[in-house]
């Protein structure tokens, strides 16, 4: 005989877990509004002066197009140096902490921990760290970058070197390979490309965060989007901003098309 | 081949395996291979044949015992020592492990690698000399016109013509083979112990193969070994050794005769 009760779509029990949750997060919502004071009716008080800005900026002051060329240059070239440099220090230290590689789980531990805390550090934090340090100036920003550069590489770089095939290391083994022609012959050939794409990867992040380093002195474009705002001269601002869009546009369609053709 | 010319090339001496601290890989095996030997190993899976091999060039440190290479110990040997030790034993495995993303030739080029300095090999400074040694060996299994080719472009037979080649071009003393022909179809396994069967003939190398099938054990070997939960059950030349042996290695003795 077939049971009565299974012959229909059985109700879904309700769980009184979920209603608790559902007022704990409402609650909790209310809560941080009044803590903060944050209404959304500041957002549109005000909004008769951002429409304002917005029309300034919308129409852009060409003249100063010429100025803003060469800190542009430099923008770029941070973000260059700082991904090379940043991409080369997070090769290595990847090697050193990918546990096929280096067999000591100390060694690895001490070293990923090291690593995990200067993940943690924010790009413009440490651009204030190196102004501190080196002074104002492109400089600052560079190092900023390759620490920052260092961070998005080395965890996405030794993640790809955990998931090789163990095959070709083990054929090396055999053969009499030592540490470095293992790395050389069975772990580079299977993920150079990775380590590009994600270096890849990594300059299309910094071109964007390059833009804003200026504003706390580390060079580049962003000195002058400071000084623009301080002033409230929009049109040029809004110059800055366009330039910026185009660039960042740019340079992330050849990045990603690049990386996909690297892919195949 | 005449008797005056036995020399024992491996020696396991009550070689001990043990996993973990509970699964026995391999039980006090006593074994001699000599020169120019060309052995197969059966036995079921998980019977031990893969810790054996494995045991043989140190892929996997033996628990107990001692393991001789030409006379010279492997389990104690170190650094630069055993890397020597390993060069004289060439290895195929069932998987071929090639480096896919690399071309034929630099596979084939990374069996020489023991040869030379480190830094000459990262800056992929390999002999005219060993490129020609590298396309002779590609020519001998049939695969000259594949120099070039990557890898995973290649066949799964051809894949392991490819990683013959690598053995060739190693130029080792012993060939150990894991299962060679285990991912390959059955004209095709063929093919692969043909070309194991030139090593050991023609380059006289000694071969140690691990089969399941035991056509190409028949075929193939002149000396059997059976394994049987990490222990030596037969050791026999093969044109002496009677079907009931495979069977009763496969079937774990449990027929009656």
């Amino acid at each position: 005989m077939i049971d009565d009760s299974l012959t229909q779509l059985p109700k879904k029990r309700f769980k009184i877990i979920n209603l608790i949750w559902l007022i704990v997060l409402i609650a909790g919502l209310f809560i941080s509004i009044n803590v903060t004071n944050t209404h959304i009716s500041v957002l549109f008080e005000n909004f008769s002066q951002f429409s304002d800005i917005f029309v300034q900026m919308a129409n852009p002051d060409w003249s100063y197009f010429p100025t803003v060329i060469p800190l542009l240059l430099e923008t770029i070239k941070m973000a260059v140096l700082g991904t090379i440099i940043g991409s080369a220090l997070a090769f290595v230290y990847s090697l050193l902490i990918a546990r096929n590689i280096i067999k000591n789980k100390l060694v690895t531990g001490v070293l990923r921990f090291i690593m995990n805390i200067i993940r943690t550090i924010p790009d413009l934090l440490l651009g204030a760290i190196f102004v501190a340090i080196v002074g104002i100036g492109p400089v600052a920003g560079i190092l900023a970058l390759s620490v920052f550069t260092f961070g998005v590489v080395v965890k996405l770089f030794y993640e790809a070197i955990e998931t090789i095939d163990p095959g070709p290391i083990e054929a090396l083994t055999a053969v009499g390979a030592n540490k470095l022609q293992i790395i050389c012959f069975a772990i580079l050939p299977q993920v150079m490309t990775y380590f590009i794409s994600y270096s890849l990867y990594a300059f299309e992040i910094n071109v964007r965060a390059s833009t804003v380093l200026g504003y706390i002195g580390a060079g580049g474009i962003g000195l002058y989007l400071q000084q623009t705002l301080q002033v409230f001269d929009y049109a040029k601002t809004g110059t800055i901003i366009l330039v910026i869009i185009v660039v960042v546009v740019l340079i992330d369609y050849i990045s990603s098309k690049s990386r996909e053709a690297l892919m195949k | 081949m005449t008797d005056s010319a036995i020399e024992p090339m491996i020696e396991l001496r009550n070689v001990k395996k043990v996993y973990d601290k509970k699964v026995v890989g391999l039980k006090k095996v006593n074994l001699t291979i000599n020169k120019g030997e060309f052995v197969v190993v059966v036995g079921l899976s998980g019977a031990g044949k893969s810790t054996l091999l494995r045991s043989i060039n140190r892929l996997i440190d033996v628990t107990e015992g001692d393991i001789l290479i030409d006379g010279k110990s492997i389990t104690k040997a170190r650094g630069k020592k055993l890397r020597l030790l390993r060069r004289n034993i060439g290895m195929i495995f069932q998987n071929f492990n090639l480096v896919k993303r690399s071309s034929v030739l630099r596979n084939v080029l990374a069996g020489r690698v023991a040869y030379y300095p480190t830094w000459k090999t990262i800056f992929n400074l390999f002999t005219k000399e060993d490129k020609e040694r590298a396309y002779e060996a590609l020519k001998q299994v049939d695969l000259a016109d594949k120099v070039y080719a990557r890898a995973d472009e290649l066949s799964g037979g051809q894949q392991q013509r490819v990683a013959i080649a690598r053995v060739l071009m190693q130029n080792p003393k012993v060939i150990l083979a894991d299962e060679p022909t285990a991912s390959l179809d059955p004209q095709t396994s063929l093919k692969v112990m043909e070309d194991l069967k030139m090593l050991n003939e023609k380059h006289g190398m000694t071969v140690i193969a691990n089969l399941h099938s035991v056509e190409l054990a028949r075929k193939f070997g002149q000396r059997v070994i059976g394994i049987r939960a990490g222990e030596i059950i037969y050791d026999g030349k093969m044109s002496a050794t009677p079907e009931s042996v495979f069977t009763k290695i496969y079937n774990g003795g449990e027929e009656d005769d």
